[in-house]
């Protein structure tokens, strides 16, 4: 990939995108997270995060490979359950509601935090059935035709779908793919959407039209995305928070928050010196 | 970067692309590779040809219609009936209840050693588990009527005969537990986890997760092990010729005595028939039959396999 172009990228999207209007301050919170710490075995993968997340923006989290961006993401659903060994210490509470807390369901945060993946794991099934999946499974009471109509037109594929619901998801392009698993993920209604580096295995143009919908779909959920393509979370998101690896005095190493803030203040007036090395491509 | 040009003393090269060295060890495993692939499909050609020889002479002094359709199997007796009914039915009858057992309890396994097991019981388990593939099928056949028609079968059902036809199916359906469980396990630990994780990302619980996304994406490879499981019960000889009998009878009944394909060839066979007579072809004649069966079982599988991987794949 070419460094070149991003300062380019950046002041263009900079002024005209959707980073201007987000207020420094974090007003309606989502997530709260202190001193979240997330660890495989005696690995810690994670150390010290806290944060807050906003309602209805779009956050991105960035850093070099290692950091522990998408294992902090995966514990907002509680994904990291599944892992053998993963453990998550802190506080990671979602409206004040400890996630991580006696009494909570790990299907029900699931249901209410969706999650798209880097890869677009679409179900051995039909079209249709992929987007019912979720409703099917929550046992969600609705007219199933009129939802999966509705879900595949907010992710932008009813029209290049309509008149094929009933065929196989997999005869569907990348792009289309990665399109119908946020129909699926919108399907069950949730309030966030998780993102794993959703256009990591796709071109350009199927970024771009995602990147786009991601926009659109800001407007009713709140939204997080790992990223590793600083455009994409400079064009996409209103807040950023970058990560960075890094060797504690025993040598391990492990996944450090270094700097949160509005998307324009992270990009134009880094604080860290790491955050602005970073973005203008000096490591990573 | 820019790069000013070197002047470089220009140097002859004789190019050449022809072989330099000689490869005769390509040659020679090449060979050895594909005599190893030809025995099998060699010998394969060799059952068939010799197979069928004596039942097309066989089928010279019994009509294919009464060979086919007729109902009685008296092949050994003076003026000896060789209607195959009774013996087809007598497989298919423990064929099925075999299969009654082995699919569900085979299926089940899969699921949990894929879906629910942790690493460590399921390293634990799954030798475990293929191990009773190891058992030789003698001893399953004294296990049928020993322990699970005298000392079982007979409380339930008191008018149950000692050789029956349910002691050899039940026992064979367990014989065939370890081959459908591990290969359908196979199958579904092959699929991508990334399924899953789409599962349970939507709120889906385990069993949700294994039923409605595990098991669609591994048909195919389960379908396979299925109908290997069935063949391995169909082509099966020790457990029913100990514990289903030898008497060849028409009849649905499974606490009845019956006689399997393969267990009238190996009761023939090893008795003292003289070679070239009727009774002796007609060995061959109902080998060639279950031949047949099996081989429309495979062709069978390789369809649904093929379709379903078009379907999911």
């Amino acid at each position: 990939m070419a460094d070149e172009p991003i300062e380019l990228q950046l002041t263009h999207d900079l002024t005209s995108g959707r980073a201007q209007q987000v207020s420094d301050e974090v007003n309606n919170v989502v997530f709260t997270l202190q001193d979240l710490r997330v660890s495989y075995g005696d690995y810690q993968a994670v150390r010290q995060v806290s944060l807050t997340i906003a309602k209805s923006e779009i956050t991105a989290f960035i850093g070099p490979s290692g950091c522990g961006k998408s294992t902090l993401l995966r514990s907002f659903n509680r994904m990291n359950d599944l892992i053998p060994g993963a453990k998550v210490e802190g506080l990671l509470a979602y409206h004040g509601i400890d996630i991580y807390g006696p009494d909570v369901d790990p299907i029900e945060v699931r249901r209410k935090i969706g999650m798209v993946f880097q890869k677009p794991n679409v179900f051995p099934k039909s079209i249709y059935d992929n987007v019912a999946y979720g409703p099917r499974v929550n046992h969600i009471k609705a007219n199933m035709d009129d939802l999966v109509e509705e879900c595949l037109t907010k992710a932008a594929l009813w029209d290049e779908v309509k008149d094929d619901l009933k065929k196989s998801a997999y005869a569907l392009s990348g792009g289309q793919q990665q399109r119908l698993v946020i129909a699926r993920c919108i399907a069950v209604r949730p309030e966030v959407i998780l993102m794993d580096e959703p256009c990591a295995s796709l071109d350009p143009i199927a970024t771009a039209k995602i990147e786009d919908l991601m926009r659109q779909l800001a407007l009713e959920y709140t939204i997080l995305i790992v990223t590793h393509n600083m455009q994409q979370a400079a064009r996409v998101s209103d807040r950023t928070a970058f990560f960075t690896a890094e060797l504690d005095d025993n040598g391990v190493r492990h996944g450090r928050l270094v700097e949160y803030g509005p998307t324009r203040q992270i990009f134009s007036a880094p604080q860290d010196k790491r955050t602005e090395d970073y973005i203008s491509g000096r490591f990573g | 970067m820019s790069a000013s040009p070197i002047s470089a003393p220009v140097i002859e090269v004789e190019y050449s692309l022809r072989q330099t060295r000689s490869r005769a060890g390509e040659k020679v495993i090449r060979g050895v590779l594909l005599a190893a692939a030809a025995v099998s499909v060699l010998t394969t050609i060799g059952i068939v040809v010799s197979v069928l020889i004596p039942t097309i002479s066989f089928l010279a002094e019994v009509p294919v219609t009464d060979f086919l359709f007729g109902t009685v199997w008296t092949p050994l007796f003076a003026n000896g009936q060789f209607g195959v009914l009774p013996l087809i039915s007598g497989t298919l009858v423990i064929t099925a209840i075999a299969v009654v057992v082995a699919l569900p309890l085979g299926l089940g396994a899969a699921v949990y050693l894929s879906e629910y097991a942790s690493d460590r019981s399921r390293r634990v388990l799954k030798p475990t588990l293929e191990l009773l593939a190891g058992i030789p099928t003698v001893v399953f056949g004294f296990f049928a009527l020993e322990f699970v028609t005298q000392v079982l079968l007979i409380r339930i059902f008191p008018g149950i005969d000692i050789f029956n036809a349910l002691s050899a199916g039940l026992v064979m359906g367990v014989m065939i537990i370890p081959t459908i469980a591990s290969l359908s396990e196979d199958a579904m630990a092959a699929v991508p986890s990334g399924l899953r994780d789409g599962s349970y990302a939507l709120g889906s619980t385990k069993r949700q997760t294994a039923v409605k996304v595990v098991i669609p994406a591994a048909l195919s490879g389960i379908v396979a092990a299925f109908v290997l499981g069935i063949s391995r019960a169909i082509g099966e000889t020790m457990i029913v010729t100990i514990a289903a009998g030898l008497e060849p009878r028409l009849t649905l009944n499974p606490l009845e005595g019956m006689q399997t394909m393969t267990s009238y060839i190996a009761a023939a066979g090893s008795g003292d028939l003289s070679t070239g007579s009727i009774e002796y072809k007609s060995i061959f004649a109902v080998g060639f039959l279950l031949f047949l069966l099996t081989f429309i079982m495979n062709m069978v599988s390789i369809r649904l396999v093929r379709r379903y991987r078009q379907v999911y794949q």
